[in-house]
C-alpha cells in the first residue's frame, strides 16, 4: 500500500512558490557540493570560481554577455513557437540556416558599404531562419505532421549542410588544404558598443517586442488563442494554418538573426559548430522563465553565467569540462524539478482511523 | 435481518487545494437497491464517486464494502473488491468487437479461450436480461449497445456494485426505458446500483433511495416513496426554484435562415448531414432533438462557415453565405455558442480570463495591430453585471477556474453581448443545475422576444418541448421531422430521433 498521494495544487500562495524554489537553488547548490566533494575538489572554492569567472572584472563580464546574447534572441524565437505550442526543437537549425545565409551576403557581397551590408546579412538570415522553421510548419498546418521530429531532423540536415559547404564549395583556397571558410572581412564584422558586439541591443530590442507582441497585438493573441485550443480558435474564425505559417516565420526569423550574429561577432565566419547548443539551452531557458519574454531576459543572462562561471573552471582550476556540465546539469535539474511541487502537492497519508465501535 | 450494507462511506473528506469537494459525506447503500446521487453541478457527486473507484484517496473518513473497511490506492482495489464504474462517455476500443473490449484490461489469466469467454458473456447476459452479439464491432453499435457492452463488461470483470455516472444522457426515451429494465433485474439479482444524475424524473422513476448533496456534504437520505419532486429541488438547491419555462409568442415573425437541401460530408466522404432544410424566423426558439451525433455539431458548423459544404445552400436575409468566411459570418450577426463535452473546448479559452475570452470573436474588428483591453474589459464588466457572474474579477482570472454555470454565462453572455440576428446555442445547459438552467432559459427567451432567431441544440426532450416553439428531430444526419411541441408527445419524438419518420 501507497503512503505517498500527489494531488494537484490549485491555487498557490506567491510566497510558497518564492520559498520553492529558492529552497530548490539551495538544494541544488547543496547537492553539487556534495558531488564535487566526491570528485576530490573544494566545493567553496569551485563556487567561488564559478561566480568569479562568470562576473569578475570587465573581460569575464564580457565574455558571460556575449553568451547571453544568442541565448536571449533564440529563446525569443522558441517562446513565440512555445505559445502557440509549437514544439520548435529546431533551433539549432535555424540557427545554422540564418548563419549560412549571412556568410553568403558577407563573402559575396563584401564591397558593399558596411552598414548595408550588415543590414542585407540579417535580413537574409532572418529570411532563412524563417524558411527553414517554414518547411515543418507548412507541413503542420496542411498535413498535421507531427513538428517536433520535423524540426529535430531539420538540425542534422542544416548541419551536414553546413559542413558540407565548408568541405566542398565554399572551403577558402587560402587555407592550404584546412576545411574551413574564408574570414569575413572587417565590414562584415558588427560593431561593439561599450565593449561588447552591438548584438546586446538587438537582444534587447527584441524582448521588449517579443513581449509586446505575444501580450498586446491581435496576432500575438491568436497565437495565444491556437496554442491553447485549436478548436477555440477556429470557432471564433482564426485561420489557423496562417498563424501557424506566419508564427514560426517570426520564431525561425529570431534563430536565424542568432546565426547572423554568432557568425559575424563571435566566428567572423561559417563553421559547423557555432550554433553551440543554444538552439537547445533556449529550449530550457524558455521553459524556465514560463514562456515570459522579459522573464526569459534574466534568465537567460543566469544560464549566461553558469555557463560562463563553468568554462572558467576548466581553465583556472584544471577541473575537467565534464565537472562544469554536471553542476549545470544538477541546478538545472532541480529548479526544473521544482516546478513538479509547484503544481502539485505531495503528502503523506496519515493512517484513517478506524470507526469507534 | 438487516440487509447487507454494500457501500458504506463516512465521514468522507477531500479538498483539492483550498476548495472542499467533499467535507464529511456519509452515504450507505445496500445489495439490492438502486440508490440515486442527486446534486448540482459541483456538489461533490463526482469527487464521491471516484473515491469509491479508487482514481482519488479520501483525506479523511472511512470506505467500507460489503462490512469490510477498505482502503483503495488504484482503481484495481476497487475492482478487485467488485466495483464498477460506467462512465458517461464510454471506455471502449471501437475497431474491437464486444468479446475483444470486455476482455481488455482483464488480468485473470494470460490466454483466455474464446469460446469460453463466449459462453460466460452468455450467461451473464442470461442472468440479467441483457442482449449483445460477442462478434459486433463496437463502431457498429448503437449508443444503447455500447451501454450495454460496458454493463456486461463490469459485470464481467465480478462487479457486484455498479456506478453509473449520467447513464441516460445520451440515450432515447425508449433506450432509457430498457436501460431501467436491465438496472431492475441487476437490483433483483442483488447488485447495488448507485445511479449519478440531476434529472429528477429518471430519479422518482428508478431509485429506491435518494442521497442529496449540497455543496460537497451530503445533506440527507431520504426514501424515494415518501417526497415528491419539489421537496427534492429544495433539498439540492437550497431553496424552492420556479420550474415552470415561460414560451411567449412572438406574433411577428420574420424569415431570417433558410436552409436548402443542405448535404456536408465527414473527412471519410460519408454525409453527415443529408438533404437537410428548414427555416428558421426571427422571434422564434427552433428546437434541435436527436441523439448525441445525429449531425448537431456538424449543422451548427455549416451555418458558422465552419466546414465545406457539399451541396445546398443557407440564405441569411436573402443572401446565400455558403463560402463567406467564418468572419465574414460573425460580422453578418450569426453567432454560435456550441458547448461541447468538456465545455471548454470550443467557445472558450481556459486560460484566459473573461476579458481576453470576451473579445474572442470581435479583436479583429479593431483597428491597427495592437489589441485594446480596455473597452472589452468595460463589455466583461457589463456581462459579468447583467448575468450575475460569480467572479473575483474581469482581469487575470482564468475562466477554468469559474464554476460550470458561470462558464457557461460567460459564453452565452458574449454571444448575446454582441447583438445578434441568429443565435446558434448547442447543449448550453449541458451540466448545469437547475437553478443556473433556468436563468438560461430566460436569457434565450429574452433573446427570442427581442426578434432573434435561436437555435436551440438540446439534449433534454422536456426541455425541448417546454422552450421551443418548433422541435426538429435529427437522426443520423437527417431531418425526421419538425413538430410542434403541443401537438406530439415525448413517446413520438422518440420515435423519430430513433429514426422513424411521422408525417
Amino acid at each position: 500500500m501507497k503512503f505517498i498521494t500527489i494531488s494537484r495544487r490549485d491555487d498557490i500562495p506567491r510566497n510558497r512558490i518564492v520559498l520553492i524554489r529558492i529552497l530548490a537553488i539551495l538544494l541544488s547548490i547543496a547537492f553539487a557540493g556534495i558531488v564535487i566533494m566526491a570528485l576530490g575538489y573544494n566545493p567553496l572554492a569551485v563556487f567561488r570560481q564559478m561566480i568569479k569567472g562568470a562576473l569578475g572584472g570587465k573581460i569575464r563580464l564580457q565574455q558571460t554577455a556575449l553568451k547571453a546574447v544568442p541565448l536571449i534572441i533564440t529563446t525569443m524565437g522558441i517562446i513565440v513557437a512555445f505559445k502557440m505550442k509549437f514544439w520548435n526543437i529546431g533551433g539549432e537549425g535555424q540557427i545554422m540556416m540564418g548563419a549560412m545565409a549571412a556568410s553568403f551576403v558577407a563573402l559575396n557581397y563584401s564591397h558593399l558599404p558596411k552598414t548595408l551590408l550588415l543590414i542585407l546579412m540579417a535580413l537574409a538570415s532572418i529570411v532563412a531562419g524563417g524558411l527553414w522553421a517554414f518547411i515543418p510548419a507548412i507541413f503542420k498546418a496542411k498535413l498535421g505532421t507531427n513538428e517536433t521530429i520535423f524540426t529535430l531532423m531539420l538540425n542534422y540536415i542544416a548541419i551536414k549542410f553546413v559542413t558540407f559547404l565548408q568541405y566542398g564549395p565554399w572551403k577558402d583556397p587560402t587555407s592550404q588544404g584546412y576545411p574551413k571558410v574564408p574570414d569575413f572581412t572587417a565590414k562584415a564584422i558588427l560593431p561593439n558598443v561599450f565593449g561588447v558586439h552591438i548584438g546586446w541591443i538587438i537582444a534587447i530590442i527584441l524582448v521588449i517586442v517579443t513581449y509586446i507582441f505575444i501580450n498586446h497585438t491581435k496576432k500575438g493573441y491568436e497565437v495565444t488563442v491556437v496554442g491553447e485550443s485549436v478548436d477555440t480558435a477556429r470557432y471564433a474564425g482564426i485561420n489557423i494554418q496562417s498563424v501557424i505559417i506566419v508564427t514560426m516565420l517570426i520564431s525561425g526569423g529570431m534563430c536565424g538573426l542568432t546565426g547572423m550574429i554568432q557568425a559575424s561577432a563571435i566566428e567572423k565566419t561559417l563553421t559547423a559548430s557555432l550554433s553551440a547548443n543554444y538552439g537547445f539551452s533556449a529550449i530550457t531557458t524558455a521553459w524556465l522563465s514560463r514562456l515570459n519574454a522579459v522573464a526569459a531576459f534574466f534568465v537567460c543572462i543566469c544560464f549566461a553565467i553558469l555557463l560562463q562561471g563553468g568554462a572558467s573552471l576548466q581553465i583556472t582550476m584544471n577541473i575537467p569540462a565534464a565537472v562544469a556540465d554536471m553542476i549545470q546539469g544538477i541546478i538545472l535539474f532541480f529548479v526544473l524539478g521544482s516546478e513538479f511541487f509547484l503544481q502539485y502537492k505531495v503528502g503523506f497519508r496519515k493512517r484513517l482511523a478506524k470507526e469507534e465501535a | 435481518m438487516e440487509p447487507v450494507k454494500a457501500i458504506e462511506m463516512k465521514g468522507i473528506s477531500k479538498a483539492f487545494g483550498s476548495v472542499m469537494a467533499n467535507e464529511n459525506v456519509s452515504l450507505t447503500v445496500y445489495n439490492g437497491e438502486i440508490h440515486a446521487l442527486l446534486g448540482e453541478n459541483g456538489a461533490g457527486k463526482s469527487t464521491l464517486m471516484n473515491m469509491l473507484s479508487g482514481i482519488y484517496t479520501p483525506d479523511s473518513g472511512f470506505i467500507s464494502i460489503q462490512g469490510e473497511q477498505v482502503q483503495f490506492t488504484s482503481p484495481k482495489d476497487s475492482i478487485a473488491l467488485g466495483i464498477g464504474m460506467i462512465h458517461q462517455h464510454f471506455k471502449l476500443v471501437d475497431v474491437m468487437t464486444a468479446k475483444e473490449n470486455i476482455m481488455l484490461g482483464d488480468k485473470r489469466s494470460f490466454f483466455t479461450k474464446s469460446s469460453d469467454l463466449t459462453k460466460e458473456i452468455r450467461a451473464i447476459c442470461d442472468k440479467y436480461g441483457l442482449d449483445i452479439d460477442p462478434d459486433k464491432k463496437v463502431y457498429e453499435m448503437s449508443v444503447g449497445e455500447k451501454q450495454t457492452l460496458e454493463i456486461i463488461k463490469v459485470l464481467y470483470r465480478g462487479a457486484k456494485i455498479l456506478i453509473m455516472d449520467e447513464p441516460t444522457a445520451v440515450l432515447t426515451p425508449q433506450e432509457i426505458a430498457r436501460l431501467f429494465q436491465i438496472m431492475r433485474s441487476m437490483k433483483q439479482q442483488g447488485c447495488a446500483i448507485v445511479i449519478i444524475t440531476h434529472k429528477l424524473g429518471e430519479v422518482m422513476e428508478i431509485s429506491d433511495r435518494v442521497t442529496v448533496l449540497r455543496k460537497g456534504r451530503s445533506l440527507d437520505t431520504v426514501n424515494t416513496g415518501e417526497v415528491d419532486m419539489n421537496t427534492l429541488i429544495e433539498m439540492m438547491v437550497g431553496k424552492a426554484v420556479d420550474m415552470e419555462i415561460n414560451k411567449e409568442k412572438v406574433a411577428d415573425k420574420q424569415k431570417l435562415l433558410e436552409v436548402d437541401n443542405l448535404t456536408v460530408e465527414n473527412a471519410e466522404h460519408k454525409n453527415v448531414l443529408e438533404e437537410i432544410s428548414f427555416t428558421l424566423y426571427g422571434g422564434e426558439i427552433l428546437g434541435v432533438a436527436g441523439v448525441a451525433g445525429s449531425g448537431q455539431k456538424e449543422i451548427c458548423e455549416a451555418i458558422a462557415g465552419l466546414t465545406p459544404v457539399k451541396k445546398g445552400r443557407i440564405f441569411f436575409e436573402g443572401e446565400n453565405i455558403i463560402g463567406k468566411s467564418p468572419r465574414d459570418i460573425i460580422k453578418k450577426g450569426i453567432r454560435m455558442g456550441f458547448i461541447p463535452e468538456d465545455r471548454l473546448g470550443m467557445g472558450l479559452v481556459g486560460n484566459m480570463d473573461i476579458t481576453d475570452n470576451v473579445m474572442l470573436k470581435d479583436y479583429h474588428m479593431q483597428r491597427g495591430i495592437f489589441l485594446n483591453r480596455a473597452e472589452s474589459a468595460e463589455k466583461a464588466e457589463r456581462i459579468v453585471e447583467k448575468l450575475d457572474i460569480l467572479t473575483p474579477s474581469v482581469r487575470n482570472y482564468p475562466v477554468k477556474k469559474l464554476s460550470g454555470g458561470n462558464i457557461q454565462k460567460v459564453l452565452l453572455g458574449r454571444e448575446i453581448d454582441s447583438e445578434p440576428k441568429v443565435l446558434i446555442t448547442a447543449y448550453p445547459v449541458r451540466g448545469l443545475d437547475i437553478g443556473a438552467s433556468h436563468k438560461i432559459y430566460d436569457l434565450l427567451n429574452e433573446q427570442k422576444i427581442q426578434g432573434v432567431g435561436v437555435l436551440f441544440i438540446g439534449e433534454d426532450l422536456d426541455v425541448l418541448m417546454h422552450l421551443c416553439d418548433r422541435v426538429m428531430v435529427f437522426c443520423g444526419g437527417k431531418v425526421m421531422g419538425t413538430v410542434e411541441p403541443d401537438s406530439v408527445s415525448k413517446e413520438e419524438i422518440g420515435l423519430m430521433m430513433a429514426g422513424e419518420k411521422i408525417s
